[in-house]
């Protein structure tokens, strides 16, 4: 089966986005396919690199990355949503003339088209949201 | 986006329009999706019926201060955006009627562009029948 997942909830805030890794995690490792996880509303704050979680608790980027590494998985994070929360890369940032940029590798920033791409080219696509 | 699939979408707003950003964000999914000539359906449930009210106030003076995105909605027929569905019982709990809806039309082209509306009022079992028959529901 080939999935879309759509990623709504911010990290740490709500179960959603530990769901929606969860799956994704679970679905690879049972040899199905991710065409493309899309990150949107807060949901795009799980892309930031610079969270520091206590060293005690899961750290929910560096694991997506580590899981993008592993399986080649496509991360996009919605540039409105991103741009309106505080959420660039580095191309963004000396565009937008800010003097720092927070993506996380293995994640990238896109348009909202890539959710509609994911909806049309995926099987399923699994909504993690409130 | 000349994809020859044509899928049948539907997005569903559960969520008040200002309380928080679901609603705004989602009306900026429906806009551009509907560049990619799918199949696209709208239902408002629960809180999401207010989305759809007219005469929204939302200035600092009279409202949350937010910036008023309810007309945005009446271009969606401009979109080819036109399947829009009200749950009944969900105005009913909130006292409202079709009557305090924004009058949401579009111009059918099979039908020497007469104008319509794109808004029908269904109970939850015609709700149900509409989520079946979909390919890709998403929820805010």
């Amino acid at each position: 089966m080939k999935f879309g997942i759509l990623v709504n909830e911010g990290p740490y805030q709500h179960q959603s986005s530990d769901s929606a890794y969860q799956f994704t995690k679970a679905a690879l490792e049972k040899g199905h396919e991710i065409f493309r996880v899309f990150f949107y509303h807060d949901g795009v704050n799980n892309a930031s690199r610079l969270m520091v979680p206590p060293q005690d608790d899961r750290n929910i980027v560096n694991r997506w990355t580590e899981l993008g590494k592993k399986y080649n998985l496509d991360l996009v994070v919605c540039i409105a949503a991103a741009q309106r929360r505080g959420m660039l890369d580095e191309n963004e940032a000396k565009r937008q003339g800010k003097d720092a940029n927070n993506i996380a590798e293995g994640f990238h920033i896109s348009g909202l088209g890539q959710l509609i791409e994911a909806g049309i080219k995926s099987e399923r696509l699994v909504v993690f949201g409130d | 986006m000349e994809d020859e699939v044509i899928k049948k979408f539907l997005y569903v707003n559960r969520k008040a329009p200002y309380g928080t950003i679901y609603a705004l964000e989602s009306l900026e999914v429906v806009l551009i999706g509907a560049a990619f000539d799918q199949d696209v359906t709208l239902a408002f449930i629960d809180d999401g019926v207010y989305q759809l009210k007219k005469d929204q106030k939302t200035s600092v003076d009279s409202g949350a201060g937010m910036k008023n995105f309810s007309k945005t909605y009446l271009a969606l027929g401009d979109y080819d955006v036109n399947k829009i569905y009200v749950d009944k019982a969900s105005l009913d709990e909130r006292g409202l009627t079709a009557d305090d809806l924004m009058e949401l039309v579009y111009e059918d082209e099979d039908d020497d562009y007469k104008e319509k509306s794109s808004i029908s009022i269904v109970n939850q079992d015609e709700l149900a029948e509409l989520m079946e028959q979909q390919d890709v529901v998403l929820s805010f």
